[in-house]
């Protein structure tokens, strides 16, 4: 290969780096990193088109659109339709991103989504922004709590929840490669950079920071970077404590699990997300019935959220870091 | 302000100086909370007090009361507006409004029924608003209850294709006890309406989905108030305003501006927008 026919992916691969090592970098959404993947790909492969339902200045899709007017299909405020034609542009071959906030595409298009993508197993991709409570001020109308239950239950759906913004640009590459569909779930808030720089999304694998002896959180988008912090509290404490970002929520890394339920004497789940239906559920359906251990969930309880500041609304539902700092020592 | 049954304003003045107050109040709230949807608040004023002010039975000391009429805000991201409606009817004191979107507020960021006795029903995603008023409009009927429903839809929002499910039933069940809005501003979040997903002609499709239609200008109070008359003596079928408006209206440097959809005034952009209002002696 030539030096210019190098990709920046190949210059990176070159640097040598400390293995572990996150440069520090300003916190970026994950929405935004999207948006920057999504235009990158579209430059590179024709096969791929964009579909959106008037949020696309939120979604970043914008910048897709921008470039490539003529592979950007704005649905209007139609997200079944969107879905729908969504699917009969995969039928055609091309392999369409269709975005919108994690509610409508989830919530609104259901149906559309079971029969037309799940059932059909057409190849479309489902990006979603704007999950969880971090979405703030809206208030519970635009705030997802049961989108990755919605999408989980679905057969031949695959389920993604990115930590930040470098692993969201990986994911978004992953899944345009990958046959099937897709739900990636991201969010609306600026979030730190927590994966290290050497670290590449790969479908259906977890990544283990570390396994604790007394305890691991099994984490999730925003979600990973609190429960790093709540490890380094608890491990400061003489609690050692893991973190393992399982940012695919489906199909679940059995394998890591079980290494984690075989060597920690309690797990912690944290989601942005409700207790019910997501990656809480998950880990304990497949425990339960794999390798039963203690395992405590953290995640909205069963509410709906309300308006608020992301901080504030984190303490409310109690997903801060010392909230599971207070769930492991309580678990003892 | 009390009972309403018997205090029904008429005098377009008076209505006037009630919408510039509604205005004043959407922006003070809206400034105070950081955050929230400025164009598509200013551009339904004049029908919401319209509606609310001239016609409305109400009673907030008791908001389940059975004959009262019944109000939608199907475009709920409009929210700033029906409280500074409901401040304005006394369904709460007014500096109840500087607590908008704050944590523990009943004035959530869109309107919460479950949260705000007042709301008939929940909104904020788009295009549910005209099925809910449908289906109280034939519960009314049933009870032999001559309350009629409201309801106010967004131009960007007849694009969900559960209004246009919404608008068969209505006609299928002739249900003439409803009079919906669309407040037609011609801009949506990604840009103008007709150049998202065209929705035009907006009046030929509801005449042809079984509606009497009224094409009128939205921000002119006589205009408002003759097709809301109008709209009483329609029998057999349901009837529909098209309002045509302007997004931000009232503040000259928010008017059809798409990018104020969902941002709010800074201190200094609300300074200039009250004095806008008060010195405006044509609206
Ligand atoms: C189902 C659904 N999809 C998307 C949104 C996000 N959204 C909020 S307002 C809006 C644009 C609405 O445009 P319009 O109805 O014209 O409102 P207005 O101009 O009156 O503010 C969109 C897409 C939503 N609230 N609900
Ligand atoms: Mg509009």
């Amino acid at each position: 290969m030539t030096e210019l026919h190098k990709t920046r992916q190949d210059v990176q691969d070159a640097v040598p780096h400390h293995p572990g090592h996150v440069t520090p970098r300003k916190p970026k959404a994950t929405r935004d990193a999207y948006g920057e993947t999504l235009l990158e790909l579209g430059k590179r492969r024709p096969d791929i088109v964009a579909l959106d339902a008037d949020l696309s200045g939120s979604t970043k899709t914008a910048r897709f659109a921008r470039e490539f007017p003529d592979r950007f299909f704005n649905m209007g405020v139609a997200e079944q339709d969107m879905i729908g034609t969504a699917a009969g542009l995969a039928l055609a071959g091309k392999v369409p991103f269709a975005s919108t906030f994690a509610v409508f595409e989830t919530g609104r298009a259901w149906d559309q989504i079971r029969l037309a993508v799940c059932y059909s197993n057409t190849n479309v991709k489902l990006v979603a922004t704007h999950g969880g409570v971090t979405v703030g001020e809206d208030g519970a109308s635009h705030q997802a709590l049961e989108d990755i239950a919605l999408m989980r239950a679905l057969p031949n759906m695959m389920v993604i929840v990115p930590a930040d913004a470098s692993e969201t640009a990986s994911a978004i590459s992953a899944v345009a490669d990958h046959k099937g569909p897709v739900y990636v779930r991201l969010g609306r808030a600026k979030v730190p950079y927590v994966m290290p720089d050497d670290y590449r999304f790969t479908p259906g694998k977890a990544f283990v920071f570390h396994i604790g002896k007394d305890a691991t959180i099994i984490a999730a988008g925003i979600m990973v970077d609190i429960a790093k912090k709540a490890a380094e509290i608890l491990s400061g404490e003489g609690i050692d404590t893991g973190v393992v970002n399982m940012s695919t929520i489906k199909p679940l890394d059995e394998e890591t699990l079980l290494r984690v339920a075989r060597t920690s004497a309690l797990i912690v789940t944290a989601e942005e997300h409700s207790v019910i239906g997501g990656l809480g559920g998950s880990v304990c359906e497949f425990l339960s019935e794999n390798h039963p251990v203690t395992v405590r969930r953290i995640g909205v309880r069963d509410t709906f959220g309300c308006s608020g500041t992301p901080d504030d609304l984190l303490k409310r539902y109690g997903m801060t870091a010392g909230d599971i700092v207070e769930t492991v020592k309580n678990s003892g | 302000m009390g009972v309403m049954t018997e205090g029904k304003i008429t005098d377009i003045n008076e209505l006037k100086k009630i919408a510039k107050n509604v205005r004043i109040n959407i922006l003070h709230m809206l400034t105070l909370a950081g955050s929230g949807h400025t164009g598509g608040s200013l551009s339904a004023v004049d029908v919401a007090v319209a509606i609310y002010f001239s016609r409305m039975k109400f009673n907030p000391a008791d908001p389940s009361w059975e004959e009262r009429d019944r109000f939608v805000l199907s475009k709920g991201h409009a929210a700033p507006l029906i409280y500074a409606v409901m401040a304005e009817a006394g369904y709460f004191r007014e500096d109840a409004i500087k607590t908008l979107r704050k944590t523990g507020s009943p004035l959530q960021g869109h309107p919460c029924s479950a949260m705000l006795p007042g709301i008939e029903i929940s909104t904020g995603s788009l295009g549910q608003g005209l099925s809910v008023a449908n289906g109280m409009a034939l519960g009314l009927r049933l009870d032999g209850n001559p309350a009629r429903v409201y309801c106010i839809m967004g131009d960007g929002e007849v694009q969900e294709g559960q209004v246009w499910e919404a608008a068969m039933t209505a006609a299928h069940y002739k249900i003439d006890n409803i009079c919906a809005v669309v407040d037609n501003n011609g801009l949506q979040i990604d840009g103008p309406v007709e150049k998202v997903m065209g929705i035009e002609p907006l009046r030929d499709k509801w005449a042809a989905f079984g509606w009497h239609v009224m094409d009128i200008d939205g921000h002119n109070m006589q205009e408002i108030i003759d097709a809301l008359d109008e709209a009483e003596t329609v029998k057999g079928r349901p009837s529909i305003i098209i309002a045509r408006t302007t997004k931000g209206k009232g503040v000259s440097f928010f008017e059809n501006k798409v990018e104020y959809h969902g941002v709010a005034p800074t201190r200094e952009e609300f300074d200039r927008a009250v004095k806008e209002i008060l010195d405006d002696r044509t609206s």
